[in-house]
């Protein structure tokens, strides 16, 4: 069974974590004008802090960790590989590409909404190059074969955007939009994230009957009643639109993907719909929490979140692993 | 109650011709056995049956062609050498068997819970309902995976290789439970390669070899020395039903 205390723990972090989101950053404001500032009245500069600056920000925290989170839950599920996470079937990488051309043509400065359009655009096209090559198969091989491949492929491109950069300034702004961040994102991010977002979640918690079968492998599942092909379509569709707006509008944050479902699994009952909705609320809470760290933590140059979740990531994995190996 | 037919059934697989023109009628209240060498076919056939792979000929239920949520209710599967690929509890893992019966978004039904606790009764696992299924021995393993395929209850259940890398007791409990299953009114089909098992307790053993049906009947008529010499090219010992391979011909 999952623990009892659960969901009201994910419930209290991410609560917790988004009004410290909201509470702290780099000017301090005392608790009483927060509250005055949110009631509607009180300081116009507090006001446009908080909900111009910090609102998106911890909004858009929450909504990409908690697609991430399930992507990585959806994907180990069908892919019955706990090592799989969103990206390795190349959405990520996609819209990483899609939102690197943006900034090598400068298509990014003529319109804030370029970036992230391009970003999902990257995703759906990996998505296509996905489906060629791995469409009509049903073994999850041939799909993580395929999604290294394209994965692969947009990371070439990347990095021929990077060598080709015609100064290092350009280079620049590519590299550190590749770290991962929230800094600076308006309410229109939110707004290009949240249906990507919504329709990612459905897709994915959709098939929750689906990936419980497959526990009992394509054969099992199959003569369970459930239409394989139908579930592949709908699960690659949901992490290419899910994870592709997500990763269009912060950058490619990695790691929250892979860890958070390992964090979840032993506190339920290990089925795989049972670590699908917590790892939504975990990865969102991860999220704001690194994003915490990030305007927390005193450095010369701005630190960024894809940095802090990849440091975050490898201890957590490997306690995981040491109790693993014990286990066995 | 259910009847399976099959028509003309043929498979390609990768180019070779693995089940070749089977026709068969399955009819309920019997245990069917499925012999033959390695690589005759006899998996492919139930598959096909299942609707699992692609196949030639026509295969029906009751008369009509199923969809595949219709032949999820009506047929059980238990495949050979089942993986668990999560380690869930087992009464988590037998549920899995009600899956064909639930509406979208809807949860276990009283219903549900009552065939689950059923199916766990009938194999003797209800007090390894806790354990997780991937740490049980591997008679107890069985006995769950074959709960689980109990749990649909179908009318039918397709057993492939089910008494594999059990010890003889073990053989023996699970040809006991295939055959009150099929005492109960069920039509059991079981992939099986133990020819003593096969014969006393089959009521009608179909004999593949290289994708055709070579034999087809009662155990006494089928299994008799030619044929065993012909499909497996061995010579047996035979005394009170005891059928024991003995020699290669070949």
């Amino acid at each position: 069974m999952t623990r009892r205390w659960l969901w009201p723990l994910l419930i209290a972090t991410v609560l917790i974590a988004a009004v410290l989101g909201i509470a702290v950053g780099t000017t301090t404001i005392p608790p009483a004008r927060i509250a005055a500032a949110l009631t509607g009245h009180g300081d116009p500069i507090d006001r446009a802090i908080l909900l111009d600056l910090r609102l998106p920000r911890v909004l858009l925290g929450f909504l990409v960790g908690a697609m991430l989170g399930v992507g990585g839950a959806a994907l180990q599920g069908y892919l019955r590989n706990p090592l799989a996470e969103p990206s390795v079937l190349g959405a990520s990488n996609g819209a990483a590409l899609g939102a690197v051309i943006a900034l090598y043509f400068g298509l990014a400065q003529r319109h804030d909404a370029m970036l992230p359009l391009l970003g999902i655009a990257g995703a759906l096209a990996a998505l296509g190059m996905l489906f060629l090559l791995a469409g009509r198969s049903e073994s999850p091989l041939t799909l993580i074969l395929a999604g290294i491949a394209v994965s692969t492929l947009a990371g070439a491109g990347i990095s021929l955007a990077l060598n080709l950069s015609p100064n290092p300034f350009a280079a620049m702004e590519i590299a550190t939009w590749l770290l991962g961040s929230l800094e600076d994102r308006s309410i229109r991010h939110v707004a290009l994230a949240l249906p990507c977002v919504a329709i990612g979640l459905l897709l994915l918690t959709g098939q929750s009957r689906a990936l419980d079968a497959l526990t009992l492998g394509e054969d099992g599942a199959a003569a369970l009643g459930i239409d394989l092909r139908r579930v592949r379509w709908r699960l690659l569709l949901g992490v290419a639109i899910g994870v592709g707006g997500a990763v269009a509008v912060s950058g490619a944050i990695g790691f929250v993907g892979l860890i958070v479902p390992h964090l979840i699994r032993p506190l339920t009952d290990r089925r795989p719909s049972a670590v699908l909705w917590p790892s939504a609320l975990a990865g969102g809470a991860l999220l704001l929490l690194a994003d915490l760290a990030v305007r927390l933590i005193p450095t010369s140059s701005e630190l960024k979140l894809g940095v802090v979740t990849a440091f975050l990531g490898v201890p957590v994995f490997l306690v995981h692993l040491m109790r693993e190996r014990r286990l066995w | 109650m259910v009847t399976i037919a099959a028509d003309h059934l043929a498979v390609t697989l990768g180019g070779r011709r693995v089940v070749e023109d089977v026709s068969v009628h399955l009819a309920p209240r019997q245990l069917v056995g499925i012999l033959g060498p390695n690589g005759a076919g006899k998996s492919t056939f139930v598959r096909a049956l299942l609707g699992l792979i692609r196949h030639g000929g026509t295969v029906t239920i009751d008369g009509e062609r199923p969809d595949r949520a219709t032949i999820a209710r009506q047929i059980a599967y238990l495949p050979q050498g089942q993986t668990l690929h999560w380690p869930l509890s087992v009464e988590r893992l037998v549920a899995l068997g009600r899956l064909p019966h639930l509406t979208p978004w809807s949860r276990l039904s009283a219903r549900d819970h009552e065939a689950i606790t059923r199916a766990m009764a009938r194999t003797d696992v209800t007090m390894l309902a806790d354990r997780i299924a991937t740490e049980l021995s591997g008679g107890e393993r069985a006995r769950v995976l074959l709960a689980r395929a109990l749990a649909v209850e179908a009318s039918a259940l397709v057993a492939d290789e089910p008494l594999a890398s059990l010890d003889p007791a073990h053989q023996i409990e699970g040809m006991e439970l295939l055959r009150a299953e099929a005492d109960a009114g069920g039509l059991v089909i079981a992939v099986l390669h133990d020819l003593t098992l096969a014969a006393r307790f089959c009521d009608r053993l179909l004999v593949f070899a290289q994708g055709r049906l070579v034999a087809d009947g009662a155990p006494a008529t089928v299994l008799t020395p030619e044929l065993l010499a012909s499909v497996y090219g061995i010579t047996a010992l035979r005394a009170d039903g005891l059928i024991v391979p003995f020699d290669r011909l070949r």
